[in-house]
């Protein structure tokens, strides 16, 4: 078969994006009280995590940003074969969890669930795993939603 | 004017796998101009040309119509880009589909281009598609999110890995016949199972491999089609319905109301009240096997939760009500933004009897469904055929 050529090319490139108001309150509530505010929508009462200002079912704005628990319980889960690199440790799971008093579930990392087989995990979840936000130390947070390091299972 | 009735009168696909031989531009021209040929067509009979890739970052270039315009037809035209991720080919059929039904022009021609062999990595790339703000950080690509999907289907539902199994087993043996697929491998369930784990619950056997490929599809008004002899896939129901980023605002993870909406607008339009019963094919865009399970009950094929039952009772395959995916599907084959619009070509060549080794025998009426951008753009088409030998 003809071997035919290639050309190298290479993408890198800096952003810095916008997060606006919302998600900059979101932020300094995680860096500042180690609490997660979500966003109440005046007409469908649905909590939004994470915040953010307007609700994309009933298209108003969501002015009111209300805390939700640091606990919840986990809904889905995977554990992709190749680790994923935090920003200073590495996980082997992810799932969608859905704090208390949210509407909405976040994704995030499981953590201290590493030496539990999948199976296990799974009837784990189909159980209902509860887990709770491990905050970083005040001094490592940074105003980023990898200020909570992982979700800990923990009895409901 | 009322709204005028659509044909596809001619159809273009490339060998679908990894393409070095030729550049980018040249393998979206290969299926424009192979699309013309196939409806006996000049690109002077063409009033306009609708097109597709999806994220800039496949093809390593950000500004792919500026790249792609004359190679697909744009050269003296209307040209338009559409991008919905994997149903980004389907939504440039839409489009064509529109402009014709509406009068705007008599004929289009709708193509979508990928590249999934040049980016390393295509996981790594897909990261990119997500929220920077709140949810790239945690690794999401294509793979990581279906696999929350299909554990969420397995919680609810009680869906096993050998239910997956079996999907990835009937899409591998259906593609040794499609001479387009990329693989051509098949495979048992015990193969699947063990094949190696990508994301707990998704093994190789449940993923698409990364393709390169084109696909296009002439579209003309009834006026043109009543001037030609040969055979015709009209459209005869369509639907489309999209949904929010946020996948943690979906009530219920693995069911996906947008493809139920845009189903029920499709058989609505088309006289469908008993799939089943009156579809004879359908090509569902699945790149993963929980993706098809999830487009199984979506369309109606089987009730919501229930698609185990319908994989265990040996659905989908030759001889069952509906064959599902005669091509092998996205599963055999993902250009990623070109992905959607070969489910409609197939559908097209089905209902025409030009479907070749694959012929599902007697098909008159098919589904094509799409569902891009982690299940948030859902397109609904039922074609029928006219003048099939």
């Amino acid at each position: 078969m003809t071997e035919y050529p290639t050309v190298e090319g290479h993408w890198d490139i800096h952003y810095q994006y916008s997060v606006g108001a919302t998600a900059a309150a979101f932020f300094a509530a995680l860096r500042d009280d180690a609490t997660i505010l979500g966003s109440r929508c005046d007409q469908c009462e649905r909590v939004l995590v994470p915040a953010r200002s307007f609700c994309e079912r009933c298209f108003v704005r969501t002015d009111e940003l209300v805390l939700v628990g640091t606990r919840g319980r986990v809904t889905t889960f995977t554990r992709p074969a190749t680790p994923i690199a935090a920003r200073s440790d590495t996980f082997s799971t992810v799932g969608l969890i859905l704090l208390d008093g949210a509407s909405s579930a976040i994704p995030h990392f499981i953590g201290e669930v590493d030496d539990l087989e999948i199976e296990a995990l799974f009837a784990r979840v189909l159980d209902g795993l509860h887990v709770e936000a491990q905050f970083r130390p005040p001094d490592e947070r940074t105003g980023s939603i990898l200020d909570i390091a992982y979700f800990k299972p923990v009895n409901a | 004017m009322a709204p005028r009735d659509v044909g596809i009168i001619g159809v273009a696909q490339t060998k679908h796998g990894r393409r070095r031989d030729v550049d980018t531009a040249e393998l979206a021209h290969e299926v424009a101009r192979g699309a013309l040929d196939d409806a006996s067509m000049s690109l002077d009979d063409v009033d306009a040309v609708f097109f597709g890739s999806a994220p800039d970052g496949l093809l390593g270039v950000s500004a792919a119509d500026q790249w792609l315009a004359g190679a697909v037809g744009g050269s003296g035209r209307s040209l338009m880009r559409l991008s919905t991720g994997g149903s980004t080919g389907m939504s440039a059929a839409f489009a064509a589909r529109d402009a014709v039904s509406a009068g705007l022009c008599d004929t289009a021609l709708a193509l979508a281009v990928e590249r999934a062999n040049e980016a390393h990595s295509v996981q790594m790339l897909m990261n990119t598609n997500f929220d920077p703000i709140y949810e790239k950080d945690f690794g999401l690509n294509a793979l990581s999110t279906w696999a929350l999907f299909a554990t969420d289907h397995m919680l609810r539902f009680g869906t096993t890995l050998e239910h997956f199994a079996q999907v990835a087993v009937r899409n591998r043996t259906h593609a040794l016949k499609n001479p387009h697929a990329h693989l051509h491998k098949p495979i048992t369930v015990e193969e699947a199972l063990e094949s190696r784990l990508l994301s707990w619950p998704i093994r190789l056997a449940d993923a698409c491999p990364s393709s390169d490929g084109a696909c296009a599809v002439v579209l003309a008004a009834e006026s043109v089609v009543r001037n030609r002899h040969e055979p015709v896939a009209w459209l005869t129901g369509v639907g489309s319905c999209s949904d929010g980023y946020f996948m943690g605002d979906r009530p219920i993870l693995s069911r996906r109301q947008p493809i139920e909406v845009a189903g029920a607008q499709a058989y609505e339009r088309a006289g469908v009240t008993d799939p089943l019963a009156q579809l004879d094919v359908a090509e569902l865009q699945n790149p993963f096997t929980i993706s098809e399970l999830m487009s199984i009950e979506g369309l109606g094929f089987a009730p919501f939760g229930e698609s185990r039952d319908f994989v265990d009772a040996g659905g989908g395959h030759y001889g069952s009500d509906v064959v599902i995916n005669p091509s092998g599907g996205s599963l055999c084959s993902n250009p990623v933004g070109a992905t959607s619009i070969v489910r409609l070509a197939e559908a097209a060549l089905q209902v025409t009897g030009r479907a070749g080794e694959r012929q599902v025998p007697g098909a008159r009426r098919a589904v094509a469904l799409t569902s891009g951008g982690m299940i948030q753009f859902s397109k609904v088409v039922v074609v029928e055929g006219e003048g099939a030998p």
